[in-house]
Parts: structure tokens; C-alpha cells; sequence
């Protein structure tokens, strides 16, 4: 019996410290992993933000002012004035409300807190 | 427990046989009972104190051993926790009223050399010379060959493409650091707020950014602590506004010849500044140094808005008129004794016009009467035109967020005599920024409550504690409406905005004392719409001069008021105003862009 209980404990024991390795190794591999995943996020946030900064300088007023300018033929772009504010009464009524339906519509979106 | 009992029948009666005294026995017992109780008190106490200090002993030694454990132990970020968010945006962004960028950073690199590493020193250092003209030859020769230098930085900025060229020189001593740079991206529209960074402590690896000027010097700690957590300063600052108004100011300086101009733009209730514009300006990214030589409030650098000290001539009027009619002293119809020149001493007083005998108040603020004014101030007398100077910040810097701007103190007479009162009535005598003035206005048409300049984005009124009647504010409004009506301010006009303003020209003051005869400051203060005011627009023009009917024209009549009703004319709109129509109905309508 005592040999027994002894056989039963060494394979235990030997069952344990072979779930203890292969966690040790899954935890590093999973480690590194995340290593590399942080350092491709902070390169995609480097890019994200040199991309913000070519946007921002791309969309800087002084270009678009004079990009408007070369291009006045084509948008007769001219500056906001107190002339180009409307009234929502001068906006027709939509005649025909109810569009036609005839393929199915894939709608997808969240209904948020809304349950 | 089975207690003894301290006079056992047996024994006494045993004592009493032999003639002993049988308290003895008793005395004898109680003592010994007394030093078995004592002893199990010492023992529970010796217990409670041992233990107590094995618990103590404990604790410390479990804070000791995290300490020591902390203390030798390499740091290392907390990899399995969530994303180290900010590790490479440094320095918070800057962002404009709507979330436009207005400052970033960028991922750059810098240049450095170790000479010993190098292959070929002089080959490098005219390779490096040709393709950057701005560094010296013969300096970067010597460094290179001498071999005295182990390290030395050549450049602190490289684009990519510079940094591609380097690396085809295949030389191993030049060596590459990675560096983040701070951005302007609309380079010279928001100079002056956003001020600009340079380099404090440099490594290999890294370099501290630091902020120089405006608000990256004066926000350079919250820039740079974690306390943001990745979100951006948000500035009361309005882009597009910004932008159209330094187009339209800068075409108006261009226009008139001016050597400078300033233009403020306050929203009147919470004090916020939507633009603030001062040319000649500069581009942040490449801050030039403070002259050595020659007037600093001649440089690029310099604010006119927030450091420009100017005497600013009529639009001071209004507070003398202010003061009197708010202490009940005159009612806007009262008529005030407008004969010429008015003498104080051997100094004379004149008004640009002749207006006759007398004239009411309403009539010396809209001809813009110097002895009007003068008179109406000198019966008010010195400590009430003090009073209200002082309610309206006059005496002290503007409290903006701007470093400049809280060194500059405004500048008045020291003896406050009867000639002061007179001549500061109609702004001369006194001077202060085109920001003091701003905020004086947005107090005087607002119902009288103070405002706090600000440049950081507010949510909604931010008023201080009202200096004026709400009455007085009603009349100013009123007055300010009619100077551009029928008054000096009558190119001021921009239909549907109700423009209500005054203008200033004053003469500037020559460096030896006395005054230029030709060379003047010409200022418009006003705000639209009158019926319900929202916007102050204070614009100075330095040295301005136009060509009309024949005549050159200085005052401010014909060079700011144009330039300010343009400015209005144009911004308005993009501040989603929408024009009051003729039935005086109106509101605002807020378009995003």
C-alpha cells in the first residue's frame, strides 16, 4: 500500500512539474508576443501620428486658400459670407418619402445602451 | 479554579489552640494569592509585547525585503498589462477650439559624429559640408581630423531623405539618434500663442523637448507630465478664424503701409480669445533668435497684441463716458461745454474738428470730442477715472496665459494731476496692450462684468463680479452702435452685424520724448452685434497711411475701421454667425467645419 501511495505521488509530482514547464515556455512565448505586439503599436502609433501631422500640414489654411485660388475655374469656391446663410423654411418638403425597396438592405450597426 | 479561602476554619482554630494569631495565617495566604495573580499578569503581558513585536518585526521585514527587492531589480514596463499607451507622444498635442492640430511631434533623427570610428575624417566632413551648406567646412575638418574629438553632435534635424544620403556615405563614424521634433503645422498663423520648443537635455537615445515662448513655455510642465494622459491642450483658439483674420490683417497692413498690426478677437462673456494675430509674425518651426541690436518691438518675435504697449488714443473715450454715466453724473443727453482750446496751464487742448459751444455726451463720444471728453472727466474728477481704469485692469498686466503678456505692465503717470485726468480722458497719457483693451470693452458691453482673457477653451460665461450698471452697459452698447451709424467710425459698417466700435489715432512718442508728427497708432475697439453683443475686435495698425480723395489719411477713421469691418465681414460667417435680418430677429447657428 505505502508503495503504492509512493508511485501515485511520483507521478504526480512528475505530472505537475511537466504542466509547470510547458506553462513556463507558453508564458514567454505569450510574453514575447506581446513584446512584439507593443512595439508594432508603437509603430503603427508613429505612423498614425506622422499621418495626423501630414494632415494637419496637408489641410493647413494658407495651402487650401491657395489651392482654392488655382482651382477657381473648377469650384468657384469663394469665401463664407453672411449671403451663404439659409433659412430651413426656404428648403423644399421632400415630394416622395418611401423609397422603393426591391433588394434586401444589409443594416448593421450597435444599438448601444439602448437594450 | 478552586479558590483557597483566606481563613480556613481548621487552621484557625489549630492557631487559636496554640496562641498564635490567626490574621497571620490569613496575611500569609493573601500574599500569596496576591504574587499568583501577578504572576499571570506578567505572563500575559510578556506574551502581548512579544507578540506585538514579532508582528512589527514582520511587517518590516516584508517592506524591507520589496524595497530591497525594488531596489536591485532592473525596471521593466508591466508587459502583460494593458497598452503602454504614451511612450512615443511625449509631448501633448495642442489643439485648436474645434481639434485641429495646431502643435505635434514628429519622429525624427539626429546626426552624430565619433571621429574615432571614422574611415575616412576628411572625406565625411566635405561630404557633409556639400550637402548641408549651413555647416562650417573647416570647423567640421578640424573636429573630424583632429583627434581630439571622441564625440560631437552635427545636426539636430534630419528629413528622411537627408538621413538616406548620410547613410550612402558609408561612413561608420556618423551615427544616428532617434528624436522627436515639435510641429507646427500652420506655421506662422499661430506664432505668437503657441510661442515654440527647442532641445533642453540631450542624449543619444532621446531629447527633452522644451517650450521657449507662449503657451508651450507656459504650459511646458502639463505638456510634458502624463497628467493629459495622451489627450491635447485644447486652446480657445479658432483656426479658420485665425487664419482669415491674419489674411485680412496682413492685407491691410500691405494696404496701408503699416510697419506692424495687431488684431484681438474676445468672445465678450467668457473672456475667451478666438484669435489673436501680430505682424510681422514668425514661423514657430524655426524660431530666429531675439535680435541682439536694434528695437525688440521692431522683431518678428515680439506680440504687439500682448506686449505692445501703445497710448491708444479715443477708443479711452468710452471709459470716461462710462464713469460718469455710472455714477449718475451726466445722462447721455447732458450738455457738456465743448468751446476750444481748452487750456490747462501752457497746455492746450484741441479737437480735430471745431463741434461749436456744446454738445451732448452722445454727440462729444460719437464726433469724438477731445474737450468733450476732457471736461466731462475733470468734472467726474481723477479718483472716479482711477476707479474705473482699475476695474477694467488698466494698472496691471493682462492675467493671460501668456509669459509675455504677464511681464508687460501697462503705463500710466505716477502723480495722477488734473492734466493726466484731462489727457488720459481721451487716451493719451496712458498706455496699455491691445489685449487690456479688449478685455476693457468686453467689461463695458457685456452688462459691466469682469472677464479674464484666456486662451484655453471654456464651457460657457466665465464672468467675474460686475464693475459697471447694467444701464451703463446698455448706453455703451448704444453709443458704441452710433460712432459707426453716424459717428468717426462710419467704414466700420458691415450689414447684418450691427458693428459697434470707436477708433483711436494716436500719435507715436519719440525715443528722445515728445511725439512724431506724422507717425501714429491707429486703433478700432468695437464689438458686434451691438443688440446682444458676443465678440470684442480690437485692430492697431502701426504707422499706417493711405491715399484717399486726394489726401494721405492717417486716422484710424480710414485705415483700421476698413481693416477691422473686413475682418468682420469675413469672420462672422465662419464663426457661425448669421446676419440679423431687418426685422431684428436673430440667432446663431454653430457650423463645424
Amino acid at each position: 500500500m505505502r508503495v503504492l501511495l509512493l508511485f501515485v505521488c511520483l507521478g504526480l509530482t512528475i505530472s505537475a512539474a511537466y504542466w509547470a514547464y510547458q506553462e513556463n515556455y507558453r508564458t514567454q512565448a505569450t510574453l514575447k508576443a506581446i513584446n512584439k505586439l507593443h512595439t508594432r503599436i508603437g509603430l503603427e502609433r508613429e505612423a498614425i501620428s506622422v499621418l495626423n501631422a501630414e494632415w494637419a500640414y496637408l489641410n493647413r489654411p494658407d495651402r487650401l486658400r491657395e489651392l482654392v485660388d488655382l482651382n477657381f475655374l473648377d469650384l468657384e469656391l469663394v469665401p463664407l459670407s453672411s449671403e451663404h446663410f439659409g433659412e430651413t423654411a426656404t428648403v423644399a418638403y421632400p415630394q416622395n418619402l418611401q423609397a422603393t425597396v426591391n433588394a434586401p438592405v444589409t443594416v448593421s450597426g450597435s444599438t448601444g445602451d439602448a437594450q | 479554579m478552586i479558590r483557597t479561602p483566606l481563613r480556613p476554619l481548621a487552621h484557625v482554630l489549630d492557631a487559636r489552640e496554640k496562641g498564635r494569631n490567626p490574621d497571620e495565617i490569613e496575611a500569609e495566604r493573601r500574599a500569596q494569592r496576591n504574587a499568583r495573580i501577578q504572576a499571570k499578569m506578567r505572563n500575559r503581558a510578556e506574551f502581548r509585547l512579544i507578540a506585538l513585536g514579532a508582528m512589527f518585526f514582520l511587517a518590516f521585514v516584508t517592506v524591507g525585503t520589496r524595497m530591497a527587492m525594488l531596489a536591485s531589480s532592473e525596471p521593466i514596463e508591466p508587459r502583460a498589462t494593458a497598452s503602454g499607451s504614451q511612450i512615443l507622444n511625449q509631448r501633448a498635442d495642442i489643439v485648436d477650439r474645434n481639434g485641429r492640430v495646431l502643435a505635434t511631434n514628429l519622429a525624427t533623427t539626429a546626426l552624430y559624429a565619433r571621429p574615432p570610428l571614422m574611415v575616412d575624417p576628411a572625406k565625411a566632413a566635405h561630404s557633409l559640408a556639400d550637402m548641408f551648406p549651413d555647416l562650417d567646412r573647416d570647423r567640421m575638418l578640424a573636429d573630424f581630423t583632429g583627434g581630439k574629438r571622441k564625440f560631437l553632435w552635427v545636426k539636430k534635424k534630419l528629413s528622411p531623405e537627408q538621413r538616406q544620403k548620410i547613410h550612402d556615405l558609408g561612413e561608420p563614424g556618423l551615427l544616428f539618434g532617434p528624436r522627436e521634433m515639435r510641429l507646427y503645422p500652420n506655421g506662422q498663423l499661430a506664432a505668437h500663442i503657441l510661442g515654440g520648443a527647442s532641445f533642453g537635455k540631450e542624449g543619444v537615445n532621446s531629447a527633452e523637448v522644451i517650450g521657449v515662448a507662449g503657451i508651450e513655455k507656459e504650459y511646458d510642465a502639463l505638456l510634458r507630465s502624463p497628467a493629459l494622459d495622451g489627450n491635447a491642450l485644447e486652446l480657445s483658439i479658432d483656426l479658420t478664424a485665425q487664419s482669415t483674420m491674419r489674411h485680412v490683417l496682413a492685407g491691410g497692413m500691405k494696404l496701408m503701409e503699416a510697419k506692424g498690426a495687431s488684431a484681438v478677437l474676445m468672445d465678450v462673456h467668457s473672456g475667451e480669445i478666438l484669435s489673436m494675430v501680430s505682424l510681422p509674425d514668425f514661423d514657430p518651426n524655426d524660431r530666429p533668435l531675439p535680435p541682439t541690436k536694434g528695437d525688440p518691438s521692431q522683431s518678428p518675435l515680439f506680440n504687439r497684441a500682448a506686449q505692445g504697449v501703445y497710448e491708444l488714443g479715443s477708443t479711452f473715450k468710452l471709459f470716461a463716458a462710462a464713469a460718469s454715466l455710472d455714477r449718475g453724473l451726466v445722462n447721455l443727453e447732458t450738455m457738456i461745454n465743448t468751446k476750444g482750446p481748452l487750456r490747462y496751464g501752457k497746455f492746450k487742448i484741441r479737437d480735430f474738428h471745431n463741434y461749436g459751444a456744446e454738445m451732448s455726451v452722445r454727440d462729444v463720444i460719437v464726433k469724438s470730442s477731445n474737450i468733450g471728453t476732457a471736461r466731462m472727466a475733470v468734472a467726474a474728477g481723477g479718483n472716479v477715472q482711477k476707479a474705473i481704469l482699475d476695474d477694467l485692469g488698466f494698472f496691471a498686466p493682462v492675467p493671460v496665459e501668456l509669459g509675455e503678456a504677464n511681464n508687460t505692465k501697462p503705463l500710466f503717470p505716477k502723480k495722477w494731476s488734473e492734466l493726466s485726468t484731462m489727457t488720459i480722458s481721451y487716451g493719451h497719457g496712458i498706455a496699455a496692450t491691445p489685449l487690456h483693451l479688449a478685455t476693457a470693452y468686453s467689461t463695458l458691453v457685456n452688462g459691466g462684468f469682469k472677464v479674464k482673457p484666456t486662451l484655453l477653451k471654456k464651457n460657457g460665461s466665465q464672468t467675474g463680479e460686475q464693475v459697471l450698471k447694467t444701464a451703463t452697459s446698455d448706453k455703451m452698447r448704444e453709443l458704441l452702435r452710433e460712432v459707426v451709424v453716424r459717428g468717426t467710425a462710419s467704414m466700420g459698417e458691415v450689414p447684418g452685424y450691427e458693428v459697434g466700435g470707436t477708433t483711436g489715432t494716436a500719435n507715436k512718442p519719440k525715443p528722445s520724448g515728445g511725439y512724431y508728427d506724422k507717425r501714429v497708432i491707429s486703433t478700432f475697439a468695437g464689438t458686434f452685434p451691438t443688440s446682444d453683443p458676443k465678440y470684442v475686435l480690437v485692430v492697431t495698425l502701426d504707422e499706417p497711411k493711405i491715399m484717399a480723395y486726394g489726401e494721405e489719411r492717417r486716422t484710424a477713421g480710414w485705415t483700421a475701421v476698413p481693416v477691422a469691418a473686413e475682418i468682420v465681414t469675413r469672420v462672422a460667417p465662419i464663426l457661425g454667425m448669421r446676419p440679423i435680418d431687418a426685422n431684428g430677429g436673430m440667432d446663431y447657428t454653430q457650423v463645424k467645419n
